[in-house]
């Protein structure tokens, strides 16, 4: 953790030297409102990572889950309905994620990634390439507005980060999620039921993507089929770059908040820079890499130590 | 389970499609549209084969739809900018292959889980496809690559040619040589491989490195068809290919792949495509079918494994 703080502050001084727009308020506000909506994205597919599964689904699922909200909210006026909505259809994309995972067993990237592509696909059947947008500013406030002068999804983040900090630390199920992650198999031993600890993981993670869709689509104040599609690498990066070992077990709600901001710091940064966005997937493919290498190479030394 | 008690299953999903099709989507069944099944198919099959041993590996390359992208529009470029066809292949090739070998070093020699290693190549090749063209389609390729792809011999169309050879390569290397040995004991008995002092890491890195140069020969097919390049046009192709393994009754444990059934696993997620195709059900739908169809034979596969 020390490190990748210093990490923060060493990428925070080279892009304050490098261009004059970076270090103003309202920017490194904005690289906060950015980071909050990956860090959402990305919470719940921390703990499924902890728990050694994974969810690939989550992008699509947001995507899916945002248009759903949006022809909720359009459809009956009340932004209650575009809420429940959303996490209806993350819940049930989760679900039937842990089902897969758990009944049919199934590698959860082979489940999750069939997920992806088949959420693609409804999607784009279901919005026939319209857009939904326009929406009332009251629920618009929820992605793009302030309160303190501190953008509202800030709050929402550390409201996540407290409410999982204290699921992982201070709840039974909590740290069964850890026992699973490091030994499945042991865990089963002592008694812990495996398989409906991860359909709940695998369903949070789609609750949280479902909620991630309805404050991203209160932020764009607007929704089409492909929106979710660019998410899923910049949230597999937060986990990777916060030090959540993707062989289960080990990492945190706090590493991926940092994880995010790292990662939308780099964003912000090349923007800043005049660097055309078509570079992003790959300088995010990159430091996906990089950050798994570290979790590969780390857990090597650790094995060895042992 | 022997290979015969597999047979049923893919082959039986074939024949149920096909009279659904037959019956419920006119045209289907008309020489013109099987010939272009075989056709829309033969690009698919490329990946699908060196994806069925990666997945005999116990590994994935979700990278495979993206590198074919960029292999793509590397073949479009060199050809706009006035090489020849050669160069412009071989340039395609060995941007593929060097994926390959990229991805099986990050999985081989670092460690690093198959899927995340290929998802941040993922990442890189679409994002240089994008950088190179701006995101837009490379188009005037000149008529080198037109012409040789509307070559048919016997009646029989370049891309199920190219197809067909592919696999008979493919099916000699994986039964008749000592490397298929390898990549069937690589996922089944690593242990005892290198134990009886086979470089059996070299062996699983070449097996990734074969599925980018086959993302290469991919792209002739594709910017044939397409008569152009764009960084895109793939993307999810792996899903399809992985699909098509898997339906196939290749299994992730044990080094058990069949690689007919690999074939006919194409031949079903094509027929699926097309036969949707014919009804006029939009691609995106065809997408979900496929994911369903995966499913369903995976459930198929887990009822069978407790009979037995």
């Amino acid at each position: 953790m020390k490190y990748r703080l210093i990490g923060v502050a060493l990428i925070v001084l080279a892009l304050g030297l490098s261009s004059d727009a970076f270090a103003t308020p309202s920017n490194l506000l904005n690289v906060l409102r950015q980071a909050s909506l990956i860090f959402l994205s990305a919470s719940g597919l921390t703990l499924v990572i902890v728990g050694a599964g994974l969810d690939l689904s989550v992008g699509a699922n947001l995507g899916l889950s945002a248009c759903f909200a949006a022809a909720a909210i359009k459809a009956t006026g009340a932004l209650s309905s575009g809420f429940a909505a959303g996490l209806a259809c993350g819940i049930i994309v989760g679900l039937l994620n842990g089902l897969m995972v758990t009944k049919l067993r199934l590698p959860p990237f082979i489940a999750t990634y069939g997920m992806l592509w088949m959420l693609y696909g409804v999607n784009y059947w279901y919005m026939k390439g319209d857009t939904i947008y326009g929406f009332p500013s009251s629920f618009r406030a929820l992605g793009s507005g302030d309160l303190l002068d501190i953008p509202i999804p800030v709050y929402l983040m550390v409201i996540g980060l407290l409410a999982g900090g204290v699921f992982t630390r201070y709840t039974t199920l909590g740290h069964e999620v850890y026992a699973i992650g490091a030994n499945a198999e042991a865990a089963r031993l002592s008694g812990i039921p495996v398989s409906s600890r991860l359909i709940l993981l695998y369903t949070l993670s789609g609750a949280m993507a479902g909620l991630a869709g309805v404050i991203y689509l209160a932020r764009l104040n607007s929704a089409e089929a492909g929106i979710g599609t660019p998410l899923l690498l910049p949230a597999i990066a937060a986990v990777l770059i916060g030090g959540t070992s993707l062989f289960g077990g080990s990492g945190g709600l706090a590493g991926t908040m940092i994880g995010a901001i790292i990662l939308t710091l780099v964003l912000n940064g090349m923007n800043l820079l005049g660097i055309n966005s078509n570079w992003q997937p790959l300088v995010t493919g990159v430091i996906i890499l990089f950050a798994a290498l570290i979790d590969s190479v780390t857990r090597r030394h650790a094995e060895l130590g042992a | 389970m022997g290979r015969l008690a597999r047979i049923p299953g893919v082959a039986f999903l074939l024949v149920v499609l096909g009279i659904l099709f037959g019956i419920f989507a006119g045209g289907f069944a008309s020489l013109p549209n099987l010939l272009n099944i075989g056709i829309q198919s033969s690009t698919l099959l490329l990946l699908a084969l060196p994806m069925t041993f990666i997945i005999m590996t116990e590994g994935l390359d979700l990278s495979m739809g993206a590198v074919l992208g960029l292999t793509g529009v590397v073949l479009a470029s060199a050809l706009v900018a006035g090489n020849t066809l050669i160069v412009a292949f071989a340039a395609a090739l060995g941007v593929g292959l060097a994926f390959g070998i990229a991805n099986g070093l990050l999985v081989v020699k670092l460690g690093l889980p198959p899927f995340v290693a290929t998802l941040g190549t993922l990442g890189i090749a679409q994002g240089i496809a994008l950088v190179m063209t701006g995101g837009e389609s490379v188009a005037g390729i000149g008529p080198a690559l037109p012409k040789l792809y509307a070559t048919k011999w016997v009646g029989i169309p370049f891309s199920i040619l190219v197809a067909a050879l592919m696999y008979a390569a493919f099916h000699f290397l994986l039964y008749h040589t000592r490397f298929g040995n390898y990549v069937f004991a690589i996922g089944g008995n690593r242990e005892a491989l290198v134990l009886a002092g086979v470089p059996a890491g070299f062996f699983h890195v070449l097996v990734y490195a074969l599925a980018g140069l086959m993302t290469g020969f991919a792209a002739l097919l594709l910017t044939g068809r397409m008569n152009s390049g764009h960084p895109i046009a793939a993307m999810g192709m792996e899903f399809d290919a992985i699909a098509a393994v898997i339906v196939g009754g290749t299994e992730r444990q044990r080094g058990n792949g069949w690689l007919p059934g690999t074939v006919l696993g194409v031949l079903a997620v094509g027929v699926l495509r097309n036969g949707l195709n014919v009804m006029a059900i939009q691609s995106s739908l065809q997408v979900a079918s496929i994911g369903l169809l995966l499913i369903v034979a995976l459930l198929i596969d887990s009822i069978r494994k407790r009979q037995l």
